[in-house]
This record gives structure tokens, C-alpha cells and sequence, in this order.
């Protein structure tokens, strides 16, 4: 293929502005125009060979001329922008556009991997399976080969690569309610839109392309006396200025859910070279719409020949696009090859734009005479009952080989022809397009007359319109869009009003195609062209007993790419029926899945990433962060992780920080914790069957530390609950926990013991907590509290009292999570800030010190208190070496599957802590072994949560380990392949400071 | 896929939060054979048609619903509250 770019005119290359625009492709500057696409514009420049093939490196060019592209992926942008398999022919041009060929080393024109073309039989369909899933050879299992080979296949097959930076642009997302929702604006869509308009409909219209119109952009047609065209950008422009009207483009409705619920996403700047910052790059669409028409129009397939992948092989319709659209002619020589009428109406338009038509090539040997005659115009010659052989050409097409060919009984005559050209337009046939309606199950039924698909009946208020229900030709359409807005009106409850169909001068043509999928000569001919799926393969899958279309699909890979075999399942559908001589309406269809097209993580992210993501504040934040503390995120919460010092690094800041509060005292912010009000006369009940140990008994004015299981007998979370009086409790569970906590209440309380009267309020946002924590602790309160005795008489271990601060009232609980003594203030959440200044001050006399997060995890890893990283949904009470809290006089969730075997075997991962031998820094993640860094050995556990302990002097961590509570004093290693880090530790108990608890009863 | 809670009415099933099989009963307090925890736990018919579910109307009232639908054509038959306070605002 060598296209060009036309004489630019009246009619020919009518999306094509004056503006140059300079881009790069493989590192090469080009330039295109104003209105190009990367594919037109690379059409334009020559370029032919755009990418190298999935699995056989063979060098593809551009297809089509819109989203059902399997060729031309290109990857585009360069850093964190960087984004894999973008198909050219969507990307709109602009100035500085940057791309690149895929799947090739070192270049697209010559690509090292192509001699996996020689060796195509060995990469037949199922080769993974064979190759790797069988039974082994010589005493080594399969799977051992694939691990071996994996690295190789994965570098060798594939497509193009993403970035690992962070997506430094942001994503909208919009909720959207209307009457109707029209997809698509062709003929059909853009009827239905103007219908529903004038109906009074909220209308909502979505267009994937950048201009409305569909296929009226490259018809010669008329409607209403006027260039098909130019009635579409005056719809277009009447649409958008009514008030009830919301026309979207380059807005594609990826998926149809149920309750008439849509997913369209909008690209709002990827065409734009400089996007203004505060527009986001994609806007996700929640659309419910109480009717919706879907006027999605049909994609023309090919008919798949051998060679049929080489570059300058199109789709006809594409091609005409290119020339009229576009201004870009695909080829100085175009052959058409067709089974329907389409293909000689492109070869006329075409030709009319300038563009040399060589021959039309029909296997068809009755072709009516009007569509003859259109010959005459191009002046090609013509082969009717005639069908290509194979492509010359080994890298880009350079002529064909064409045979006689019968079209009952699919036979290739004798004689032989030799034809020059450099471009095969072809055409197969149309598929229309019902990937939304199938998403919502409805079963599409083969149509014979039209040899297509058609959608079939509807499950939900959807009206079909257009060529999408087999309405083809622009006056069927116009006529359906028109009826289909009528009946969606109706379910709207709207008055329908009266139609109108506005008049079509042009060609009437039969759009149904001879039933010829293939021609079958022997040579590689491609069904799927992105998975590089051949006919052969199809049929290799049936004579090896594939006989559903699913499991053909699974096992070929047919349709199974980024393109969802858009251009290629009914192809791949026919040629499986033809082999098991079956019709095609008994073989089959599988169901298309959302979305349409493929999107961007970030569009589905939406607010829920970067500035627009919730963030959970504390009412003291803004204390922390005019302290300058390094706020860390936990979960939406955003704390404090340490309040560094000036030129301290966040290692010395937490040291230093948790040396001063074993020494005298400090103050950190507990807001966090998740809190739950339990109140009723079966409270005490109802949280004895959710704790593992008593609640029941607890006193009033005291608290417990308690565990709570899941049924399945692991750990869920922990947290102290204070009894407040005899029917009042206040729960505390760990700030991760907090959200599933209460649902899980909830379920026990609604569903499972309706019977017991609890009642439960999250009360994490009312209540403020600040911890006081270290030897000087009671001294700062003493100097502060007022209306209770915090000597350890007055408020002993896990007592708690009422009390004020400054005329702030709050309750003093003596809990510790440090292992020094401490106590927990809470106060109404609007006072925390109040609070906060209070204890401070009183504080200041003996150096109280604010502390962080790591601060807070240091102390409890020191202490051999557990908390997320431990409590991590795969460890039991017994692997904590928390048996002592597990009740065995009473029944409670998790009680009877805590008791299976498994969970009492001596080799489950228990809970200890290593320390370094050799100062390193107990790595996060690592693995504990026996072995050297060359030859570790097997993993016998990790570790949890690694620090640096002032108290020891050296780096700890808490660790999981295999019998690990027999295993105190092993020498071990920890191991970090990924981080390349190796260190000798010692298993040591994670009592690691005060184990009688001398300190925090003190 | 929307629900219709009977006390806030029609909404996206992003407001809910699915709590599992309606049909599972968690044995009595007092039963501790492990056969009959785990039968509860996971054993699973996974029903071809019209099946109940537990859903919780999380991010609006907080109410538990028993809410029957049809596992194929996606219909929702029922929306029924459950729980002691489900009775008494009834």
C-alpha cells in the first residue's frame, strides 16, 4: 500500500481543514492536516506497515476506519502519559502527537520475532494447551516447561506496554437522567434524536465519533435536496441548540446494564494538544434512560482469503472514507473484492474522488445491471464469479492472483489471473452492531436473506434502529429511527406526535451479500486478525472436537482481543459452520460483554482517584498540619505519620518520638478509631455472641479488649469496649474495620437474632480521641481533670470515668496500646481541637510530645500488640497467641469452625518477632528462610511489621512463622528477592518490652 | 441494576452492599456440630432462576432487605425489610 493524499475539493476530503500539523510517528516527524486521523494522516504520508502482528510478527497495516480497527494499535505518548493499543484510526491529529509501531524489535520494517511466521504450525490453535497442559515428558511436568518458556513467550507475543508511572490526569464522572437515549447518530439515530426532540423528551444522543452523521459522512446521497452530509451538520446544529437535547460526541456508550442504566465514556481532551488543566481527560457517564434507541449501525466484514493480512488489505467502506473524508487515497492502484453491491458503489465513489480503481473483483456471477453499469463510471475492469486467490506482495500487497470461482459450491477454477495493484478493498458483507442489546441478553437471530445477525427480541425499553436491526439503505433507516424514537416516546408515557421521514434521493441497493465467508485456496488466510487466528485453526478446533462456539472461541482465541472480534466472530462463526456442515443459525453466537470498546482505567476510577477522591479529616488535622507533620493516608483517613523535626528524616522523627514517650509523655490523635454505640437491654447479649471472650460480666465503668471472629473461625477485628451502664456499651473496632464492623452487626442484629433488643449507631465522627501515653501520662492529667481521681485507685487498669477538661466533658479511659501507662480522653468530636490545646498545656512542664502513626505502631510492634498487617482475614486467635481470649464457656460467631483440625496444626504460621543481627533494616515483605541469599531455601513465613526499636537498640520486626512459638532463639534470614535485601535475624518472643505488664499497670 | 427500598425508594444498587444468600439460616447458638457451621458457611446452591438475597441499604436507611430476584433475566420481584425495627415501622 502506498496511499497519498488527494486533490483536495468539493466532495473530497470534506473532514480534511487547511491547517498542517506536525506529528511523530516511530521517531520520525510527519505531517498531516487539520481533521486527520493517525491513520489517515499516515495513509497520506505512505506509510504502510503500522504494527507487527500478535503472535506471528507479520507486518499489519490499517483495516477500517473507526473502532473495530484489529491492526493499527499503536502506542501513544511518552512517560507517564504512556498508553498501549490505541487504535490510529481513533486518534484525532494534533500538533506534537507522538506514536509508535508495537510488538516489533528492533523496527516495524524488519521485526527479529518475524521467523515466527516459518514456524506457524507449531503455533496452531490449542498450542498452549498442548504444549503446556499435557502429561510431560521425560519425568518433567508440562507446567515445569511452561515456566521455563514463559519469560520467552511473553516477551515474544503480545501487544503494547503501559506505564507504571502514576496517570497524572484526572477523570470526571457524571450522573445523568433522561427520557431517551439515542446511541448513534447515522441516518437512523439522527431521525430518532430530531423525532424525540420534538416529542418534549429529555434526549440524550451519543455520538463515538468526533462529528455527528455515521455513514451520511461519506454517502453520496441526498436528503431533503441536500448533500447527505450537510443535513447531518444541520440536524446536528438544530439538536444542539434545543434545551432538552444533550448531543455528546466522542462519548461511546460501552455498556448497557440493567434497568436501562448506561456507561458512556467521553473523551474530552485526548484530541486536544493542550488540554486546559482544570478539564478532566475522560468523563464516565451514569445514564438512566427510560427508553433508549439504539442506532448503532452495522460494521462491514471481510471476506478472509489467503494473505489477507498484509498491509493494504482494507475494508472497502474504509477505504471510501479515507478518500472522501479524508482526501487520502489508500492505494495508486485499488482492487475491489466484494460479494455484495457495497463493493462497486465504493469502487464508484472512489473513483470519483480521484482515486485509480483497477478492478472489481465479485464472486457473484449475477450482479444486476444497474450496479454493473456503475463499472462503466470507474472504469476498472471487471471479474465477476471470480474470487482472489492469494496476495503477491511479502510485505505490503503489490498484486493479486485471481481465479474463477463458483459460488455454490465454493471452488476455485483453474485459470488464473495476475493482477497489479496495491490496495484490495473488500467487502463481505455488513454485521450489525448489537453489543449493547446482547449485554442485556437479548438473544441475536441469524437472518438468512440479509446473512447477518440481527438482535432479536428486547429485554429492556430499548427501540433497534438503522442497519443495527437490519434496516439498511438510508431511506429504511431514516424510516426505523423515526418509528423506534415514536415507540420510545410511548415508553416514555409522551405523546408520540406525528413522524416525519424526510425524502432520500440516491442509491437503492441490495445490501445482502452472496453467503461466501472464505475463500478457501490452502495459503494463511486470517479470520481474527488481531489474535493472528487463521480459517485453519477454526477448522483444526472442530476436527479436534470443539463443537461450541464458546469453547471455540477459548480455545482459537478467536474474538478475543482488544477488537472483541468486531470485524471477525461472524467470519469465524461461518467457517465453524461450514466444517461441521451446520447451518449457522443452529451453531450458534456467544454473548458480547461490556464494554464496547476498550477504557481507561482512570475514566471507570473517575473521583474516586487523585484531587477529587474523599478524604476523611480529624477534627485536630489542621493542627497537624501547621505542625508540618508528614500526613500519611490510611484508608480515606488522612494522619499524621510523624512530626519531624527540622532536617529529621521520618526514622529519626518516629524514634525520637517513641523514645520520648516511654520516657515521659505523649499525645497522639485517636480520632480515627471506628466507634459504636450498643445499646438495649440484650446488649450484653448480643455482644457475648460476637466477642470470643465475656462481655456480660463486665462491670459498668470498665473496659475490655476484645476479639471478634468471622464464622469461619479467622480473625476479623479487635478493639476495647467500654460498659458505659447496664445497657450501654461503647465499641471501639480499628479504624480499617470500622465501616465493616457495623455492617456486620447490622446482619447479626436484622437478620440472624431479630429477637434480641440492640440497637447500634456508628458514632466514629461524634466522639474525638487523643491518647496520652508514657510514665509522666497521669501527671498530665492530674494537672488538667477535673470530677475524678486518675490516681490508680480512682481509675484503675481499663477503668473508665466521666470527667471534665476545661469545662469540656469528656470519658477517661486507662487502655494502653503502648504498654506504658496511658489513657484514652475522648470528648463531643467538636471540641477535639479544645481538647487537644488542654492536655498540651498541661503537658508542656514535662516535654509532652506529639506523636505519628509510626510512632503509634512502634510502641504496639515493641509491646506485641497486633493490629491490621496481623489481623489480616488468614490468622486465628491461636496464631496471635490470643488463646486466652477465646471463651470456652459460651457459644459465639466464628466458635465451632475455630474448632477444625486445621487450625490446631503445629506448623501454622504463628505469631513471633525477629530482630537484626547484622543492623539491617528488617525489610517490609520479606520472606523468613534459612538459607543464604543465593540459595534461601523454601519460605517458612513473613514478616508483618518491621520498625526500628529504641527499646532494643536494633531493627524489629513482628513476623509470621511456621510453629513459630517453639522456634524462639533459631537463627534466621530475611529475604526480599524483589527489593534485593537479605539480613540475618533471631526469632525472639513479640513480648519484646515489660512482658508482666508491670509499666501499664503501674 | 436498581432496588426499590421501601423506605427511600428507587435506587442504584451502588447504595447497597450484598450481604449474601437470603436462604442460608445460621444454625441455633447452641448447635456446634462443624458439619452444620459449614454447611452455612459454604454450601452454596447457586439457583438458575428466582432466588432470595440479603442486601443492605448501606449508603441510604441502613435496612436489610430480603430481596427476591430472578438470577437470569435480572427481574426484581420483592424488596422485604427485615429486622426488628423492619417490623415495627411497618
Amino acid at each position: 500500500m502506498s496511499g497519498f493524499r488527494l486533490n483536495l475539493r468539493d466532495g473530497v476530503g470534506t473532514a480534511i481543514g487547511d491547517k498542517s500539523i506536525q506529528f511523530v510517528f516511530d521517531g520520525k516527524p510527519y505531517r498531516g492536516r487539520e481533521g486527520d486521523s493517525l491513520a489517515s494522516a499516515l495513509m497520506a504520508n505512505g506509510v504502510s506497515i503500522v504494527g507487527r502482528s500478535f503472535k506471528y510478527h507479520r507486518p499489519r497495516g490499517i483495516f477500517s476506519a473507526g473502532s473495530e480497527e484489529p491492526n493499527a494499535l499503536v502506542t501513544l505518548h511518552r512517560g507517564a502519559r504512556r498508553e498501549p493499543n490505541i487504535r490510529a484510526t481513533e486518534v484525532e491529529l494534533y500538533d506534537g502527537l507522538t506514536a509508535r509501531s508495537q510488538n516489533r524489535w528492533p523496527s516495524v520494517n524488519f521485526d527479529v520475532m518475524a521467523i515466527n511466521q516459518l514456524a506457524g504450525s507449531a503455533f496452531s490453535a490449542g498450542f498452549y494447551y498442548k504444549t503446556f497442559m499435557g502429561p510431560g515428558r521425560r519425568g518433567h511436568k508440562a507446567t515445569q516447561f511452561w515456566w521455563f518458556c514463559e519469560q520467552f513467550i511473553r516477551r515474544a507475543a503480545g501487544l503494547g506496554r503501559g506505564t507504571n508511572l502514576p496517570d497524572p490526569d484526572h477523570y470526571g464522572r457524571m450522573n445523568a437522567y433522561c427520557d431517551i437515549l439515542v446511541v448513534g447518530t447515522g441516518a437512523a439515530g439522527l431521525a430518532a434524536a430530531r423525532r424525540a426532540a420534538a416529542g418534549g423528551a429529555r434526549v440524550i444522543v451519543c455520538e463515538e465519533r468526533a462529528v455527528a452523521g455515521g455513514s451520511l459522512t461519506s454517502l453520496p446521497d441526498y436528503i431533503d435536496g441536500e448533500p447527505a452530509r450537510d443535513w447531518a451538520a444541520g440536524q446536528r446544529d438544530e439538536l444542539s441548540a434545543m434545551d432538552n437535547v444533550t448531543l455528546l460526541t466522542r462519548t461511546t456508550v460501552q455498556s448497557y446494564f440493567d434497568d436501562n442504566t448506561f456507561l458512556a465514556i467521553e473523551r474530552v481532551t485526548d484530541h486536544q494538544a493542550r488540554p486546559a488543566a482544570a478539564t478532566p481527560r475522560q468523563r464516565a457517564w451514569n445514564i438512566r434512560a427510560r427508553s433508549a434507541v439504539i442506532a448503532t449501525g452495522a460494521l462491514e466484514r471481510p471476506i478472509v482469503f489467503a494473505g489477507n493480512d498484509r498491509p493494504g488489505v482494507m475494508l472497502a467502506d474504509a477505504a471510501r472514507r479515507y478518500a472522501v473524508e479524508f482526501g487520502t487515497a489508500p492505494g495508486r492502484a485499488v482492487a475491489v473484492f466484494t460479494n455484495n453491491d457495497t463493493g462497486w458503489l465504493v469502487a464508484r465513489d472512489m473513483a470519483r474522488a480521484g482515486v485509480i480503481v483497477t478492478d472489481i473483483i465479485d464472486v457473484r456471477t449475477d450482479v444486476p445491471d444497474e450496479i454493473r453499469a456503475i463499472s462503466e463510471e470507474t472504469r476498472a475492469a471487471v471479474s465477476t464469479g471470480s474470487a482472489i486467490r492469494s496476495v503477491k506482495g511479502a510485505r505490503a500487497v503489490s498484486g493479486a492472483v485471481i481465479a474463477e470461482y463458483n459460488e455454490m459450491t465454493g471452488e476455485l477454477g483453474e485459470t488464473r489471473k495476475t493482477i497489479a495493484c496495491d490496495c484490495i478493498a473488500v467487502s463481505g458483507g455488513w454485521s450489525p452492531v448489537f453489543h449493547l442489546t446482547s449485554q442485556q441478553g437479548g438473544k441475536p437471530v441469524w437472518e438468512a436473506e440479509l446473512q447477518a445477525f440481527l438482535p432479536g427480541e428486547p429485554t429492556q425499553n430499548w427501540h433497534g434502529a438503522g442497519a443495527m436491526v437490519g434496516a439498511f439503505g438510508l431511506r429504511a433507516a431514516l424510516q426505523s429511527g423515526d418509528k423506534a424514537a415514536g415507540a420510545a416516546l410511548a415508553d416514555a408515557k409522551l405523546r408520540k406526535g406525528r413522524g416525519h421521514v424526510p425524502k432520500v434521493e440516491g442509491d437503492a441497493i441490495d445490501y445482502a451479500p452472496a453467503p461466501v465467508f472464505e475463500i478457501n485456496s490452502g495459503g494463511k488466510s486470517f479470520v481474527d486478525l488481531q489474535h493472528d487466528v487463521t480459517a485453519e485453526d477454526v477448522r483444526l478446533a472442530h476436527r479436534e472436537g470443539f463443537v461450541s462456539v464458546e469453547h471455540l472461541k477459548r480455545y482459537t482465541t478467536l474474538g478475543m482481543a482488544t477488537d472483541q472480534g468486531k470485524t471477525s466472530n461472524v467470519t469465524g462463526l461461518a467457517i465453524m459452520a461450514a466444517a461441521s456442515d451446520k447451518a449457522i443459525a443452529d451453531t450458534g453466537t456467544t454473548r458480547f460483554r461490556p464494554p464496547y470498546t476498550p477504557v481507561t482505567l482512570g475514566a471507570l476510577a473517575g473521583e474516586k482517584y487523585g484531587h477529587l477522591a474523599a478524604e476523611r479529616l480529624t477534627p485536630m488535622h489542621d493542627w497537624h498540619v501547621e505542625q508540618d507533620a508528614h500526613m500519611y493516608a490510611n484508608g480515606p483517613w488522612l494522619r499524621p505519620e510523624s512530626y519531624n523535626l527540622p532536617g529529621e528524616t521520618v526514622e529519626q522523627a518516629y524514634i525520637r518520638e517513641t523514645r520520648l514517650v516511654r520516657e515521659g509523655v505523649g499525645i497522639v490523635d485517636v480520632s480515627t478509631l471506628g466507634k459504636i454505640d450498643v445499646q438495649g437491654p440484650d446488649a450484653a447479649e448480643f455482644l457475648n455472641r460476637i466477642y470470643t471472650n465475656g462481655f456480660a460480666k463486665l462491670p459498668v465503668g470498665k473496659a475490655r479488649y476484645g476479639l471478634m471472629l468471622r464464622e469461619d473461625g479467622f480473625l476479623f477485628d479487635d478493639g476495647t469496649t467500654w460498659r458505659l451502664a447496664e445497657n450501654r456499651y461503647l465499641m471501639t473496632t480499628t479504624t480499617a474495620g470500622a465501616g465493616r464492623v457495623m455492617e456486620h452487626l447490622e446482619y447479626y442484629r436484622d437478620f440472624v437474632w431479630p429477637n434480641l433488643k440492640v440497637a447500634l449507631a456508628s458514632v466514629s465522627d461524634e466522639w474525638a480521641g487523643i491518647a496520652v501515653a508514657g510514665p509522666k501520662s497521669r501527671a498530665v492529667l492530674k494537672a488538667c481533670v477535673k470530677g475524678c481521681d486518675v490516681s490508680d485507685k480512682g481509675l484503675p487498669f481499663m477503668g473508665v470515668r466521666d470527667a471534665t477538661i476545661g469545662g469540656i466533658e469528656v470519658k477517661i479511659a486507662r487502655l494502653s496500646f503502648s504498654g506504658e501507662l496511658a489513657y484514652e480522653v475522648y470528648c463531643g468530636s467538636h471540641h477535639g481541637q479544645s481538647l487537644w490545646d488542654l492536655l498540651f498545656k498541661a503537658g508542656e512542664k514535662h516535654n509532652i510530645v506529639p506523636y505519628g502513626l509510626e510512632a503509634l505502631s512502634t510502641l504496639r510492634i515493641e509491646k506485641g500488640h497486633v493490629a491490621g498487617p496481623e489481623l489480616n482475614g488468614r490468622t486465628t486467635p491461636h496464631d496471635l497467641a490470643l488463646s486466652g481470649m477465646v471463651s470456652s464457656k459460651k457459644n459465639f460467631v466464628g466458635s465451632v469452625l475455630l474448632q477444625r483440625e486445621t487450625f490446631s496444626k503445629a506448623d501454622r504460621l504463628q505469631l513471633v518477632a525477629v530482630k537484626s543481627l547484622d543492623g539491617q533494616r528488617v525489610s517490609g515483605g520479606s520472606h523468613l528462610v534459612s538459607g543464604s541469599k543465593d540459595n534461601p531455601g523454601r519460605s517458612q513465613g513473613h514478616v508483618t511489621s518491621p520498625c526500628y526499636s529504641p527499646e532494643l537498640g536494633c531493627y524489629i520486626s513482628l513476623a509470621m512463622l511456621e510453629g513459630g512459638s517453639a522456634r524462639h532463639g533459631e537463627k534466621m534470614f530475611f529475604s526480599n528477592p524483589v527489593r534485593n535485601k537479605h539480613g540475618a535475624v533471631e526469632v525472639i518472643s513479640h513480648h519484646m518490652i515489660d512482658p508482666t505488664g508491670g509499666r501499664m499497670h503501674g | 441494576m436498581r432496588l426499590t427500598c421501601p423506605y427511600c425508594g428507587s435506587r442504584d444498587h451502588q447504595e447497597f452492599t450484598y450481604r449474601g444468600d437470603a436462604t442460608a439460616v445460621r444454625p441455633a447458638l447452641n448447635n456446634t456440630s462443624i458439619d452444620d457451621h459449614n454447611a452455612y458457611i459454604f454450601d452454596r446452591s447457586n439457583p438458575d432462576g428466582v432466588h432470595q438475597e440479603l442486601w443492605n441499604h448501606t449508603s441510604g436507611c441502613r435496612t436489610h432487605l430480603v430481596v427476591e430476584r430472578n438470577t437470569v433475566t435480572h427481574e426484581v420481584l420483592s424488596c422485604k425489610p427485615v429486622g426488628p425495627f423492619a417490623r415495627k415501622l411497618k
